[in-house]
């Protein structure tokens, strides 16, 4: 049951979406967002779902992967719904229940805030989808890498991340066999109320924690003796680089950027 | 003489506590040995390990690698390059989540140029027989093929020397075969310096030469044919000998005339054959 977390999850895959430099996804993704705040009215969300269904399309995802990424937001969909329904001020009332009203700038302001939500979240699957997690974090060290002028660890934090990356399916497993071995104990983990079944988890906790503590210090241990001495005079053996692609989907990106941004501008 | 890979003198180590784990050991490892070395729980052959590579430095005597002391932080890096090490635990020592990206974890370190990483990494991955799991992600390899990627890590160091802290202890029978003779098979073509800690008698009845710690000290050091001949020695120490070396023992213990020395069942049967015709 555990094993079907998708944290971050990747499909690999060899299209023009796959292959394009982390970098690039990186930065369209910023943009994209970046967009998604300015678009004002129904044209501009128009541009960016068109962009952003293209994008899906040439990474052929199935559009049932995204609706299953969706669905743990679902609440706060909905809730985002709701609030803005009834208490968005306008003019046109279009119906009243008791004390709420619901009038058509709410209808429109919920509409746009779910959709908002939506695509905001579809976007930034649609980089972890097609981006693998080591890729991943190669191209935001090197995305940050000015930051080292400023004292900023960013090797180290690259590090770290690829490393909890690495380490997620071996605690996963380890969870499993540590409650298949509490349960044979006699542990109970899914009935009780919400109190009873979080204090069920503390057997769970004590020894997963310890034993994250001791893989911890192996994996250091390991790393020292493989010569590992910070990010510095650290080669790769995959080197990131720009293709003429890179910088078409960066135009691309940043023209629609551009047109969502003046059309906001404009009030359109 | 060959040369010497890596020697001790005098080494002492006690934790701050006090407790000593290493009360004077002096060894000479030979380069392109295959040196095992055997003891019981806390005999502290697992620290003798961790002063190979200067993870652990001692608090008494030194420990040269190819002629460097171990307590020269200077040349930490090459030391380190010179003596690799594998530990128990495959899980807790591959760093990154594919199999390629691992192996170069080493080279990366030491500022190999990327076309010499993709070589190395690649000639390492041949040389454990793993070339067909190259982007695959180590979690989802048995442990025997974890080991071997462990080992491929080190080997992309190309280091002169692999010391293996209880490599099989972890593994299932078939998965300490495939280690056990990629290790061996490792020291006899490119001569890389093998230092075994096990207890397993048959593993260290593998090795050329055989090192019995106890109480922090080295009790026994010779080939495995002669150590396993103390056999009343061993079992004094908790040990145990191989299964063909216990049956002779037995047999002789009963009166039978027969010469100990046999490490193998093949050997064991022929000899129990001469004893017998």
């Amino acid at each position: 049951m555990l094993k079907d977390i998708t944290l971050g999850q990747y499909f690999p895959g060899n299209t023009v979406v796959h292959r394009l430099d982390p970098r690039t996804k990186l930065l369209l993704t910023v943009v994209y967002i970046a967009a998604l705040f300015l678009a004002e009215q129904l044209v501009s969300y128009g541009i960016l779902l068109a962009a952003l269904a293209g994008c899906i399309a040439l990474a052929k995802l199935k559009p049932k992967t995204i609706l299953k990424g969706l669905k743990p937001v679902l609440v706060i969909l909905i809730l985002t719904a709701v609030l803005n329904l009834f208490y968005t001020p306008g003019e046109t009332v279009l119906a009243r229940v008791w004390i709420f009203t619901i009038t058509l700038e709410g209808v429109w302001t919920a509409f746009f805030m779910v959709l908002r939500i939506m695509m905001l979240i579809t976007g930034t699957f649609l980089l972890t989808y097609t981006t693998s997690p080591i890729l991943l974090t190669d191209g935001l060290e090197s995305l940050l890498n000015p930051l080292k002028k400023l004292h900023v660890p960013v090797h180290e934090l690259a590090m770290m991340m690829s490393i909890a990356l690495r380490f997620i399916p071996t605690l996963i497993e380890e969870t499993d066999k540590i409650m298949s071995a509490q349960r044979a104990r006699g542990a109970d983990f899914d009935s009780g109320n919400l109190i009873q079944k979080a204090k069920a988890l503390l057997p769970l906790l004590v020894p997963l924690f310890i034993s994250a503590f001791r893989r911890a210090d192996e994996l250091a241990v390991a790393m020292e003796c493989r010569c590992y001495h910070g990010g510095e005079g650290r080669t790769r053996m995959r080197q990131l680089k720009y293709e003429r692609r890179d910088a078409l989907a960066l135009i691309f990106g940043l023209v629609i950027a551009a047109v969502v941004g003046v059309l906001g501008w404009m009030g359109l | 003489m060959a040369n010497a890979i890596i020697e001790t003198k005098d080494l002492r180590f006690s934790y701050t506590g006090g407790q000593t784990v290493l009360d004077g050991v002096d060894l000479t490892i030979e380069e392109g040995s295959f040196v095992a070395v055997l003891g019981h729980n806390g005999s502290g052959k697992s620290t003798l390990a961790k002063h190979m590579n200067a993870i652990l430095l001692p608090t008494g005597g030194a420990v040269y690698v190819a002629g460097t002391d171990t307590g020269d932080e200077e040349k930490l890096l090459d030391i380190r390059r010179t003596v690799g090490m594998v530990f128990q635990n495959p899980d807790n020592q591959i760093v990154a989540n594919v199999v390629e990206e691992d192996v170069a974890f080493a080279p990366e370190n030491l500022g190999v140029p990327p076309e010499e990483i993709r070589q190395r990494v690649d000639e390492a991955l041949e040389m454990v027989g793993m070339t067909g799991y190259t982007t695959h992600a180590p979690h989802l390899l048995s442990g025997g093929q974890k080991q071997r990627v462990a080992i491929a890590g080190v080997i992309a160091m190309r280091p002169r020397c692999i010391v293996l802290d209880e490599p099989t202890a972890m593994l299932d029978p078939v998965g300490r075969q495939e280690v056990l003779s990629t290790i061996r098979e490792l020291n006899r073509k490119l001569g890389i310096t093998m230092v075994l800690i096990t207890h397993h008698m048959d593993e260290a009845a593998q090795a050329g030469r055989l090192i019995v710690m106890s109480k922090g000290r080295v009790v026994h050091d010779g080939p495995p044919e002669e150590v396993f001949q103390k056999v009343e020695d061993l079992k004094a120490l908790g040990l145990t000998v191989p299964e063909p070396v216990e049956l002779i023992w037995r047999l002789r213990n009963e009166g039978v005339d027969i010469p100990l020395g046999p490490l193998t069942v093949e050997e064991c049967a022929q000899a129990v054959y001469r004893a017998l015709a």
